[in-house]
């Protein structure tokens, strides 16, 4: 199985969407495939319906956090000093980075084949930071995506319930964000007790404290 | 006179009573309930003793596992990775290695192999004999199919102990190969345990295989179908026993099990009953792979030469690595930067995704029904909640 024939394939079968082989460089050679967010759910539709193979089987689902970064390359450039031509170190900054992604890793349980690896990039980190859900598609991304919702901050567009899976409701930020910054009180959760304990109180004569 | 010939009380017909509805009862159950098998609750809906709505609800254990790790060595993340599911840390810790030596591309010594194998089917053992004790516990056979089980996980644990030094946090492999070899006499021993171990299989069978109240209890319960199975990401024997022919160790054929026969049991049904039979039956083979691999364990290095684990600094790049952990596919996914610390390092929790389908197995069953169905999954929330 290779992921060029899979790109073709997506490319004749679904019109319109933009496709990058993103390389991996360790030893594993799992590259992935990058899809924009627009065609996000169309390309994932045909993989488990029409690719040869059939991904049939969505693993894993996770997100990544890429905060902008600087990157700093070194060139030697000829330059005019002093009326003489010399060799100059010239440091050109590059930003990458700068966005949230949604990695989804694909196998065909009939062909056993996989895994191809599915990325979304959101276009940045604050407010656009929606990708299509593919819950509809597999079920297995379900829990998987609320959790990236939930430690991410992605939305994922269409999901069937979109809520916080391990942080409580009501929790503002997103603890695996690379500048996530841990509260100073870590103690307090809103839990339902002060409520009821109010309701209790109703309940007690009034000697004892009650209202 | 009765009031069916009085025609002047009124009757409420059949039809009439079968369409009156209560209230719904709405209940929590969990997070302290010992039926949970943890800290996890399910806010149920009841229509009578019926299940019409369940939503679990998670993150009573969470502890961000990921964050943490991102913060640690290559070489710091493996004695965490035995609190995830800390039932089967050595999985855990082979699921890890694994993952690593696919970012890293390293070659794992012929003994280590063997020496995971045999580990990682002696977990597998322990964690199915807890498992089916549990399972019976839940449906009511208080104590003796428990203690029976416990027996003889007792003896695996008894041989993790004087290998690795810990009976549950073993802490044992290493990327490029494993931390200890055998003392002297541990093979003996695990020989014997293995040998040891299919005439605690028969007697659990023949007390509790044609168990009127078990088949009662877990039969048709609980349904899981092929085709949702795939759907819904079910892995290990979860997926096993509604038919879905996937076992990582065939698929994959990970570290050596290519060397090994043995066979894949499948369900047909995909029920409770299915989901019990089939880890009796995976026992059974675990036994088969055990045997052959303690008949050929080579002598020689435990340890890749070439691997440098202390200060280890993969290139940059990524790998997703699985295994065919007991209670599932259990994936380890690392994303490096070039850094000692890995830039990601994502868990795959086979039980977080076995849960997907809960509420679609409860739905229709009774409040007891719920209990043995959550059994059957075989979770533990360390590796839930992270």
């Amino acid at each position: 199985m290779n992921l060029e024939e899979i790109k073709s394939q997506i490319e004749a079968n679904v019109s319109g969407c933009r496709l990058e082989i993103i390389p991996n460089g360790s030893p594993s050679g799992q590259h992935s495939l990058l899809v924009d967010v627009d065609h996000g759910f169309a390309v994932a539709t045909f993989l488990r319906d029409g690719a040869t193979p059939r991904f049939d089987f969505c693993s894993n689902v996770t997100g990544i956090d890429w905060p902008v970064k600087e990157v700093s390359t070194k060139t030697k450039v000829k330059k005019l000093v002093d009326g003489v031509e010399k060799e100059v170190d010239e440091v050109v900054k590059t930003q990458t980075g700068g966005y949230l992604e949604a990695v989804y890793h694909l196998y065909s349980v009939e062909q056993r084949e996989g895994p191809v690896v599915l990325r979304m990039r959101t276009e940045d980190r604050a407010e656009r930071v929606h990708v299509p859900s593919l819950t509809p598609i597999w079920r297995s991304a379900e829990f998987q995506e609320r959790e990236a919702y939930d430690l991410f901050g992605i939305l994922f567009d269409g999901h069937p319930d979109l809520r916080r899976l391990l942080m409580w409701e009501g929790f503002e930020d997103y603890p695996m964000r690379r500048d996530y910054v841990d509260p100073d009180d870590y103690e307090y959760e809103p839990t339902a007790h002060d409520d009821v304990l109010k309701r209790a109180q109703a309940h007690r004569p009034a000697q004892e404290g009650g209202l | 006179m009765s009031i069916l010939t009085d025609a002047s009380v009124d009757t409420i017909s059949r039809d009439e009573t079968d369409h009156l509805t209560g209230d719904l009862l709405e209940i929590s159950m969990g997070p302290q309930h010992p039926s949970t098998h943890g800290v996890f609750r399910m806010n149920v809906t009841l229509d009578g003793e019926q299940v019409v709505k369940l939503k679990p609800v998670f993150g009573y254990l969470h502890r961000n596992h990921e964050k943490i790790a991102e913060t640690e060595s290559y070489l710091g993340c493996m004695p965490y990775t035995d609190r995830l599911d800390y039932i089967c840390s050595i999985t855990n810790n082979w699921a890890y290695a694994l993952a690593v030596e696919t970012l890293a591309g390293i070659k794992v010594p012929e003994r280590a192999e063997y020496l995971r194998v045999i580990t990682g089917e002696l977990t597998r053992l322990q964690n199915h004999a807890g498992l089916i004790g549990f399972l019976m516990q839940d449906m009511g056979a208080s104590g003796t199919p428990l203690m029976y089980a416990f027996r003889e996980r007792e003896k695996v644990l008894d041989l993790f102990e004087a290998l690795t030094g810990a009976r549950m946090m073993c802490n044992y492999m290493r990327f490029g190969g494993c931390r200890c070899d055998l003392p002297a006499g541990w093979l003996d021993g695990a020989k014997k345990v293995v040998e040891g171990f299919p005439r605690f299989l028969d007697e659990f069978e023949s007390l509790l295989k044609t168990n009127e109240i078990l088949m009662a209890r877990t039969q048709g319960v609980g349904i899981v179908t092929k085709a949702q199975a795939i759907n819904a990401g079910l892995s290990g024997p979860m997926a096993r026993a509604s038919g879905v022919d996937y076992d990582l160790r065939k698929v994959d054929k990970y570290g050596i099990y290519e060397r090994f026969s043995f066979r894949v049991p499948l369900g047909e049904i995909g029920d409770v009953y299915d989901r019990y039979m089939l880890r009796v039956l995976e026992m059974r083979e675990s036994i088969e792979i055990l045997k052959q691999a303690i008949r050929d364990l080579p002598e020689g290095p435990i340890m890749d030469p070439g691997t440098k684990i202390r200060g280890f600094r993969p290139k940059a790049g990524e790998a997703y690595g699985r295994i065919e952990g007991p209670k599932g596919e259990l994936g380890f996914y690392l994303i490096s930067d070039g850094s000692p610390n890995p830039y990601r390092y994502r868990v795959r929790p086979p039980t977080l995704i076995n849960l997907t389908l809960l509420e679609d197995m409860c739905l229709g069953h009774n409040v007891a029904d719920i209990v043995i169905i959550l059994g059957s999954i075989d979770i533990v929330l360390g590796e839930v909640d992270r």
